[in-house]
């Protein structure tokens, strides 16, 4: 009896369902170890789908889903996958989930499969999926990966939308095109909340035609990185 | 380590379970995405007619059911050959035109549709498609009862580059020019209309090209141009009738 107690006792410990470790495995991909602007992953979706919001916020979606599941099934695997092969395992499971997104997609919004076309296929070769398989769910158990694999799929989906709303705004003069809750802000006619054609003050205003082109999210996303990097300590190079 | 036959068990079976799960996945909403296709095309269809929807709807707006409801009570479909033939037994949505590019000429169909709204209109809807810069474009042109006044005109394309030859489709002032201009001149030749670099010409057969995407706009001329020229036998038939 005093024998199972004992091995009992620390496993409780180790093992809280939702404890400070657990809550910095989703926590930490947001700031100090964001997969795009820290670990500098899955930079080209990221600069591809920030036309708008709304395709942003269903790519980030996506991928945490992907990332999510694909973790929690790679670290309920770990220990029967073959190390020779496990990489192709990884894909296979990655593959077959991001299927299953398009497909629901293609059957659900149809419109937003459109747009995004080849970008949810992509996700397979997202670096952060396969990056997160390898550096973490294949050394840690199913319930603090798929925790992980939230986390990593925030911190992509934050900086997605993030860049978005900046692109969208001054490229389109719109928020959330496409989508039930669509917000016109400024534009060159009656059912944008600034008509820059009526309005006195704004008559000069054009949506800046850069902000569409894959280049400015290039530009937004290296602003980030420099002001993030400028205010979090943690991340400044010390050599 | 583990051995070669475990390894290849577990592949195996790893691979199967993958497989059924997507292959019923597949099955199950088969159904629904060759429905979602088909209102995306028809759709498009619509757009080319937009302004002259019953009651000021643009196409954008209208529910599934609503798109449904306009093609069964509004529109006639017909499947025409190339010498000005109505093709009987052929549903015109069958007729996929990326594939009718890669027959020879005189063996592709035409799907033709014909809009008809609360007024009494009838607006001829034709199908066109042709190559941009990077990959195929495509679109339809409606015409009036007239047969050479354009009328609306929707385009769409498979990969052009965002905020330069997507523009075709994204900006909605670029097809909306089509309208009103005329594909034959006051002595009855054939002129189709033309996207022009740095801005149209000659107003009544002329648009404004998109500055930046002059492949794009080029590939739209030229997609007009032939396309709506494979129309004319048909067209001609139903002048010498009226």
């Amino acid at each position: 009896m005093a024998n199972d107690t004992q091995i009992l006792e620390p496993v409780k410990e180790k093992e809280p369902l939702f404890g400070k470790a657990e809550k910095k495995l989703l926590t930490d991909p947001l700031n100090d170890n964001n997969p795009i602007t820290v670990q500098v992953l899955g930079v080209c979706s990221a600069l591809a789908v920030t036309t708008l919001v709304y395709p942003s916020v269903v790519m980030a979606i996506a991928v945490t889903f992907v990332t999510a599941f694909s973790n929690l099934f790679t670290s309920l695997l770990r220990n029967t996958i073959p190390k020779s092969v496990r990489m192709i395992v990884q894909l296979v499971i990655i593959a077959t989930l991001v299927t299953i997104v398009e497909q629901i997609l293609k059957a659900y919004n149809f419109p937003i499969y459109k747009q995004l076309s080849v970008f949810i296929g992509l996700i397979i070769t997202n670096c952060i999926v396969m990056g997160r398989l390898e550096a973490f769910a294949m050394a840690n158990k199913p319930w603090r990966s798929f925790l992980d694999g939230i986390g990593n799929g925030l911190g992509y989906g934050a900086i997605l939308i993030i860049i978005a709303f900046i692109r969208e705004l001054l490229g389109k003069g719109s928020l959330f095109a496409g989508s039930p809750i669509e917000l016109k802000i400024i534009g060159a006619a009656d059912t944008y909340l600034i008509n820059t054609k009526a309005n006195p003050w704004f008559g000069w205003y054009m949506n800046n035609n850069l902000m569409v082109l894959s280049v400015a999210a290039m530009f937004i996303l290296g602003i980030i990185i420099w002001i993030q990097r400028a205010r979090n300590p943690k991340l400044v190079d010390i050599s | 380590m583990h051995s070669t036959s475990y390894i290849i068990r577990f592949v195996l079976i790893m691979t199967t379970l993958a497989a059924l799960i997507l292959a019923s996945m597949n099955t199950f909403l088969a159904e629904k995405h060759t429905q979602n296709e088909k209102i995306y095309n028809k759709r498009a269809i619509l757009a080319a007619v937009g302004q002259h929807l019953d009651g000021g709807k643009s196409p954008e707006d209208l529910t599934d059911q609503e798109v449904e409801t306009i093609f069964s009570s509004n529109i006639k479909s017909y499947v025409l050959d190339m010498k000005g033939n109505i093709v009987e037994g052929r549903d015109a949505e069958s007729v996929d035109m990326a594939k009718e590019r890669k027959k020879p000429e005189p063996e592709r169909l035409l799907p033709l549709y014909v809009f008809t709204n609360g007024q009494g209109a009838s607006y001829y809807i034709l199908s066109i498609r042709g190559n941009g810069l990077w990959d195929e474009i495509w679109g339809a042109v409606s015409l009036e009862e007239d047969l050479r006044t354009v009328a609306g005109a929707s385009f769409d394309h498979k990969g052009e580059t965002p905020g330069l030859g997507a523009e075709i489709k994204d900006n909605p002032g670029f097809p909306s020019q089509f309208i009103g201009k005329t594909i034959y001149n006051e002595a009855g030749e054939y002129t189709s209309v033309v996207v022009r670099k740095g801005g149209a010409v000659d107003k009544t057969h002329e648009v404004d090209g998109i500055s930046g995407a002059t492949v794009t706009s080029d590939g739209v001329t030229e997609m007009l141009q032939r396309g709506l020229r494979y129309y004319e036998p048909y067209l001609n038939t139903l002048k010498t009738k009226s």
